[in-house]
């Protein structure tokens, strides 16, 4: 009896080693490829080697959706903001590290007219400190967010909606210049990376192969926490939530954790993603770039986290190949997918390996079903 | 066996849940006007009466779902439940089966139950490094049996028929051994082969340490299984006795049976 009435639970286990075995052959061959290699035939460019790492940060933004979407039943509709928290903190650190030890001045004091950068830019040359913000910032920010929201129970749609409005806001602040962040130009021409100029070939596939990594890391982690019993609770709470509040459970405390480990796996993302594109701005913030994450997810499939890698994959692949000669396209295409997800695919790509499994023998799908729990 | 609640045991006959003068309104609402009611240990007892009297809304005001506007309700006579919330009850041993089935579809029967059960200290934390704990273990064992569940512990509770689904809530509200079991309409929908197997079941869960709460429209139903019922009209007890009695009472027989 395969179950495939319910949603899907956890991915199936071939197709978790699949992905994490092409993230691990990605992990090794980027640098050999793109560093030694790169001139032959055999090597692949610094411009490739760069989509490659922003696709990885968007499978990693995926993830960081999946698992408070997918595992705990709760839509977000506004991880921009975690990303672009992570990411405008990433740009103050190359700016404040370009001026104070290359002594570039950065734009936006130039057209901010600042003779020196104001105080919460203090200590942003440090790039521990900025990491250390670019973990704790979003965190806490999340933690703020989905306390107030999970207290009052505020759920579903509700939920999503009040993501959206929130990151919104944010847009709409970052725009303003006197909010001290560059306004509507955002923050570019950054020069320095932990002492490699950005655009060297050196720090492009750098940033390519540890966004891979930490892809990577983050796929196994949280693959293993979805398996344990953590996972499990989260699945409670989406199938029925009251049921296990009316066993005595709290369910404030998972949900929360969830949240905030997502927020700060998506501002990671974000932080990884920008000085591979080379600029921030707030258009990051806007409702399309929240959406999107959360397309990729559907079309993956909901509740499996290789699905997520794949759907990010596939869909920003096919927007960096589309956009080159028909940018005009690419609204019309993401919404033919999503039409097709919620029409014929309600769990997204897994439908199809649903629909693979039933064809072979009933023994062998019996035996995926009755996997002992424990 | 291995005890998992940590209370001592009840007296049978004693009082499981008590409520005096209990008021719920909802706006001008007046659901419940003045109720008192008790149900005592070692017994199963039915509560009948029409749509909109009571019935649930009394359930979740026992719960916590409901805060009313006076009165009190004491678990095992010294438990104020009114000032907790609903998981601190449930973990206080108030035990409640939703009217629509509320299992975890995606998670296997044994999962299902192996999440009910709660352990000392019985904080998420604690629970999740026990997970596999000896006495869950043997416990979700004795439970799959008692609910007749064996075969398909490793299949996904989503994939079960409705009866079974039910079956499987109440199995997970035994793990807990609650005090007060509460089932709200738990054979609604069931076929008759369900529904005696339903009733079997429901015989089988009177023990001295609890007491077994059943609302329920099946007349014949609860027949069967209640030792004592109480017939609710408009939020007030107007009978409480035997079945059989019931049906002869007069009042009764005009707000309900009599229809």
């Amino acid at each position: 009896m395969a179950n495939d009435q319910t949603a899907a639970r956890v991915d199936s286990p071939l197709l978790f080693r699949i992905v994490a075995g092409t993230l691990f052959l990605l992990l090794i061959s980027l640098p050999v490829l793109g560093g030694p290699l790169s001139g032959s035939s055999a090597g692949i460019s610094p411009y490739l080697a760069n989509i490659i790492g922003q696709i990885a940060t968007f499978a990693l933004l995926a993830l960081a959706l999946d698992l408070i979407w997918g595992f705990a039943g709760i839509l977000s509709l506004g991880h921009g903001l975690f990303f672009a928290m992570g990411g405008y903190l990433i740009a103050m650190h190359m700016l404040k590290s370009g001026y104070v030890y290359g002594g570039v001045t950065p734009d936006i004091m130039t057209f901010m007219g600042w003779n020196e950068l104001p105080s919460y830019w203090v200590l942003f040359e440090s790039f521990p400190y900025a990491m250390l913000l670019i973990l704790v910032v979003p965190g806490l920010v999340a933690f703020l967010y989905g306390y107030v929201s999970f207290r009052s129970r505020v759920s579903g749609v509700y939920f999503a909606i009040i993501t959206q409005a929130l990151t919104y806001v944010a847009m709409l602040l970052m725009f303003r210049n006197d909010t001290g962040f560059g306004g509507n130009n955002g923050m570019t021409g950054f020069t320095t990376l932990l002492g490699n100029d950005i655009g060297s070939s050196n720090l492009v596939i750098g940033l390519a192969t540890t966004s891979v990594l930490v892809l990577l890391v983050a796929f196994l982690t949280c693959g293993a926490l979805m398996r344990s019993p953590f996972g499990r609770l989260l699945i409670a709470i989406r199938d029925d939530e009251a049921r296990l509040r009316f066993m005595g459970y709290d369910t404030l405390w998972p949900k929360l954790a969830v949240w905030c480990l997502s927020g700060v796996l998506a501002a990671i993302a974000g932080a990884l993603y920008v000085p591979q594109v080379g600029i921030i701005n707030p258009r990051l913030l806007s409702a399309e770039v929240s959406i999107e994450i959360a397309v990729w997810v559907a079309l993956g499939g909901r509740g499996a986290l290789s699905g997520a890698v794949i759907g990010a994959a596939i869909i920003s692949a096919l927007k960096f190949w589309l956009t080159g000669f028909v940018p005009e396209l690419w609204p019309f295409i993401l919404a033919g997918v999503v039409l097709l997800v919620v029409t014929l695919l309600p769990n997204g790509l897994l439908d199809l390996k649903l629909a693979m499994l039933r064809r072979p023998s009933r023994a062998k799908t019996r035996k995926a079903s009755a996997r002992p729990a424990a | 066996m291995t005890a998992v609640t940590d209370q001592k045991n009840p007296t049978p006959g004693a009082q499981a849940i008590q409520i005096d003068g209990l008021r719920v309104s909802f706006g001008d609402f007046v659901a419940i006007p003045h109720l008192t009611f008790i149900a005592r240990y070692g017994e199963v007892h039915g509560v009948i009466g029409p749509n909109g009297a009571g019935k649930t809304t009394m359930m979740d005001v026992i719960t916590g779902k409901t805060k009313p506007k006076k009165g009190t309700v004491r678990l095992d006579g010294s438990i104020d439940l009114l000032g907790l919330d609903e998981p601190t009850i449930a973990l206080a041993g108030v035990g409640r089966k939703f009217q629509k089935p509320s299992v975890f579809e995606a998670l296997s029967v044994r999962e299902n139950l192996e999440i009910a059960l709660r352990l000392k200290p019985r904080s998420i934390l604690a629970e999740l490094r026990n997970w596999s704990d000896r006495r869950r273990v043997a416990r979700v064992g004795e439970v799959l049996n008692e609910i007749g569940l064996s075969a398909q512990a490793d299949l996904s509770a989503g994939v079960l028929a409705h009866g079974q689904k039910q079956w499987l809530e109440i199995g997970m509200l035994l793990m807990q051994r609650p005090k007060l079991l509460m089932l709200d309409e738990p054979v609604a929908g069931m076929t008759d082969e369900e529904t005696s197997h339903t009733a079997d079941l429901v015989r089988r869960l009177r023990s001295p340490e609890r007491a077994v709460l059943v609302i329920e429209h099946d007349m014949a139903f609860v027949e069967e299984i209640a030792d004592r019922v109480t017939v609710l009209h408009e939020g007030n007890p107007i009978f409480e006795g035997r079945m059989e009695d019931a049906r002869q009472d007069a009042q009764v027989r005009a707000v309900y049976l009599g229809r």
